[in-house]
Order: C-alpha cells, then structure tokens, then sequence
C-alpha cells in the first residue's frame, strides 16, 4: 500500500497567537482522537513532533573525511515541524487524514508520496 | 417589447415571480444514458481513456461506493484533482477528454509543443506517484472539488472561442457541462455553467467565414443556434425558480438578456447592470468590474463609463480588453488620438486572432 509523509513545518520567526491552555488541550485530545483512529484502521506507521531546527546537527563527507557542523540543514526559514507517516489507499485518502489534523493544529500539512518504504 | 416580457432574470433577493418551482426532472436519466453510450460508441475515445487508465491505473478494482458509472466524469476529476496546478489541470483535460493532441493544446495556450509535452509528462507522473484517485469525490468533499473542474470547463470553451480549435474545443466544453450536469443535478452552478455555454454559442456568429471579427452590435442574430439558446434559457429559468445563484449562473442570465434583444438596439441594459451588481458583490474581481463599467455606459453614457473603466487602469493595465473598452468609449466621445491610442495598445496585448486583427484596423478608423 502506498505510504505518504504528511509534514508539518513552521516558519521561523512567525509570531503566532499563543494558544489558551484550554485551547491547547483541546487541541491535543483532538490530535489523540485522530492518531487512534488511523491506529484503528491500520493506516499509522509512526509519527513525531521534532525539536526546534536549531537542534540539528549535520554531517557529511568531505574528501573520504567526515564532517559535523551545526545545523539545520536548509537554509530557509521553514522548517520541520513534525511528521505523520501513514499507509493509505490514495491521496484523497492521505487528503482526508491531513484535513483531519491541520484542522485540530490549525497549521498547514504537506502530503507527499513515497516512491520507495523499507519496513520490518 | 419581447425582451421585457419574456425575461425577468433578476435575483432581488426574494422569490422570483411568476416561474414554475420545479427545479427537478429537468434532464431526464433516459436522456443521460442516451448521451452517456453516444460517448461510449466513440472509438477515439475508446482509445483516449485506454490512455487514461494507464495514467490513473483503473485496472484497480473499484471502490463500492461508486453510484455513476461514468468513466469521462471520473476522468475529468482525475484531471481537474486540486493536487495538480490550474495550467496543469487544463491541458490534461483538454488531452485526455478532449481529445486534442500536445500539438494543439500547445497551439492553445501558445506555448511550444515540447513545453506542453513536459508539462502532461510530469502531470501524468504526479497522477501516478501520488496516487491521484480515478473516482468521483463523495458529496461532502465536492465543495472542494467541484469548483475546479467548473473552471476548467469555461476556459475550454473560451480558448475555442479564438483559436484555430475552435469548432472541437467549444463542442467538448458544452459535452463536459452536459456530463457534469446530468449527473450532479443538484448542483446549481454546473446547471449556470452549462446555460452559460449554450447561450454563449451565440457567439459563434463573433466570426465572420473569414475568420474575421463581427461585434456583438453588427452580428446576424439569424446566425445564432435558436435551439441552444432556448435550452440555455430553460435552464436559468429553472436556476431563478431555485433561487441559488452563483457565478455561472449569473452569468448565464446576463448572457440570456443579451440573447434575448432581438436587436442589439434592444438589449435591456438596465437588467445586465443590476446582474453585474450583483455578480460583483459574489466575485468582486477587476474583470468583473470592468464588465460592469461597460454595461453602465450604455445606461449613463460614456462619461461615466469612462470614469468607471479608468479607475481600473492600475489592475487591468495588461489586460487587452481593458485598452478595447477605453477606447471604445473614448471614440464614442470624440477622443480621436487617445483612442486610436488605445486600440493600439489593445492591439499589442492581444493574442493572434481575430480580435487582434480587428484591434489593429481601429487606428485608422477612428
């Protein structure tokens, strides 16, 4: 079954209104409604919430020698946020699931196809 | 005084008077299936959707839920699927349902043949990649669907109206809108678009056998397709007995007013600035607002005409029928130079055609 990356990124810099305490936990109990439901129906492969970009690290090669600097990677100032990876029968159904949670976020997702998934 | 007696196309915002309220029933589901196996008898087609199952992979056994089996409906959502840019979802529509070759939908949006290649080659990886469904969207997501594939559908039609496609591109359009018509009855804009379409076929008289420019003043209405006309005007009848209204069907009125004149003297002018009144307040666009400007000139004159057009100088200034209507209006109050002016700048925007060529013997004439 095709798998798809649904992403989350921010926007460093952007102030947003800081949200309610109540806001948030509805927010979060909205998000745990959704990830059982795509856990129900098999549709959730992993998902995760990242720290701030600023927490990267990034190595390459250079020359056969090994290279760490700071990161992030990209220089532009979006960043990932977060991420959903599900299985799902096509996009409309990757569609439905990411309405679901950019409703509960209010943030917008972008849904991308794998062209190739190694699992256990 | 038929005009006045036979339309009244307002939308006052309470009921409309005097008409039937029997919006259902309209396309009968034997006309469908007529129409639906016309299509299917086509041979080229048969091989156009072989095309496309390829693309969209229907090999795959198909979801239950299915109620219309329509192979071309399922298609053009396909295509028109928001995933895809709007250039994008045109020339794949106008490939794989309309039949055209990359030569031609090239020729359409005058770009090269190889651009337009790449572009359907991409499109149909992403179809792939992605996994683009080959269905028709369920009735809670066609909010968000529907509205594509209906601007789609006008820009074939309006693309046929100048270029060499002209007979193949209007003709699939008015087939698209019957399709999507006769299976989405309820909608009340594919119904607006669909009557906006066959009364637009009037404007087939817009060319000469020349392939030269007739203005809407000078057409031989004898030339318009009366049998279109009035099925157009059936339908925004039954659009106003709804009482729903949108763009296209707002659109569809204005067009039934002007179809209605028996001349072009006769045109109830007053009638059409109310509808773009109210079209604008639905889509508040520049184009929308010129269109408005010019049909209050002909109301108030062309002072005020003028007055209206040039406030929209900032916006429209690229737009080529912008430069036509100013200099209309400036003819029309004796402004020789800045209208001959503006014809040439009209003239320079305007894409090869007959428009074009009519833009450019202005100068001279004024």
């Amino acid at each position: 079954m095709p798998h798809y990356l649904l992403s989350v990124h921010g926007v460093e810099g952007q102030v947003r209104e800081p949200m309610t305490e109540e806001d948030m936990r509805r927010s979060h109990e909205r998000l745990d409604g959704i990830e059982q439901e795509m856990k129900a129906s098999g549709m959730w492969v992993f998902s995760g919430r990242l720290h701030e970009a600023d927490t990267a690290t990034v190595v390459r090669t250079a020359g056969g020698q090994t290279m760490t600097t700071d990161g992030p990677f990209t220089e532009s100032k979006d960043h990932l946020g977060g991420f959903y990876i599900i299985r799902a029968d096509d996009l409309d159904a990757a569609l439905a699931v990411a309405a679901q949670v950019t409703a509960a976020i209010d943030t917008p997702i972008e849904v991308r196809p794998f062209a190739a998934t190694s699992e256990e | 005084m038929r005009c006045r007696r036979s339309t009244r196309w307002l939308w006052t915002g309470g009921r409309s008077r005097g008409l039937p309220p029997n919006p259902g029933g309209w396309i009968t589901t034997t006309a469908r299936n007529r129409a639906l196996d016309r299509l299917r008898r086509q041979t080229r087609e048969r091989r156009l959707l072989g095309e496309a199952a390829l693309v969209t992979g229907v090999g795959d056994p198909l979801p239950e839920a299915e109620a219309v089996p329509d192979d071309r409906l399922r298609l053009i959502f396909t295509c028109c699927h928001p995933a895809l840019a709007p250039e994008t979802q045109i020339a794949l529509t106008l490939r794989l349902l309309g039949g055209l070759s990359t030569e031609q939908a090239a020729r359409c949006f005058l770009v090269a043949a190889p651009a337009m290649a790449q572009r359907l080659v991409r499109a149909k990886r992403k179809i792939k990649a992605a996994r683009i469904p080959y269905r028709i969207p369920a009735d809670h997501e066609l909010p968000d669907r529907l509205p594509p594939v209906l601007a789609v559908v006008y820009p074939i039609y309006t693309t046929g109206l100048s270029g060499q496609e002209q007979p193949v591109l209007c003709r699939e359009a008015i087939r698209l809108a019957r399709v999507l018509g006769a299976l989405m009855p309820d909608e009340s804009e594919v119904a607006g678009l669909l009557a906006l379409l066959l009364i637009e076929s009037r404007r087939a008289a817009r060319t000469r056998p020349d392939g030269g420019l007739v203005l809407l003043g000078q057409q031989d209405r004898g030339r318009w397709d009366r049998h279109l006309i009035e099925e157009g005007h059936g339908i925004v009848r039954r659009c106003l007995a709804r009482d729903r209204p949108g763009p296209y069907q707002l659109q569809a009125a204005i067009n039934a007013v002007h179809a209605d004149a028996p001349t072009a003297a006769d045109t109830d002018w007053p009638q059409i600035v109310t509808l773009y009144c109210h079209l604008y307040r639905l889509a508040p666009t520049p184009v929308v607002a010129l269109n408005r400007a010019i049909a209050i000139a002909e109301v108030r004159g062309p002072i005020v005409g003028l007055a209206l057009v040039d406030r929209l100088e900032a916006e429209l200034d690229q737009y080529y029928p912008f430069h036509a209507a100013r200099a209309e209006l400036l003819r029309r109050l004796d402004r020789r130079g800045e209208a001959a002016a503006a014809y040439r700048r009209a003239a320079a925007l305007a894409p090869p055609g007959p428009e074009r060529d009519f833009l450019q013997r202005q100068p001279a004439q004024v």
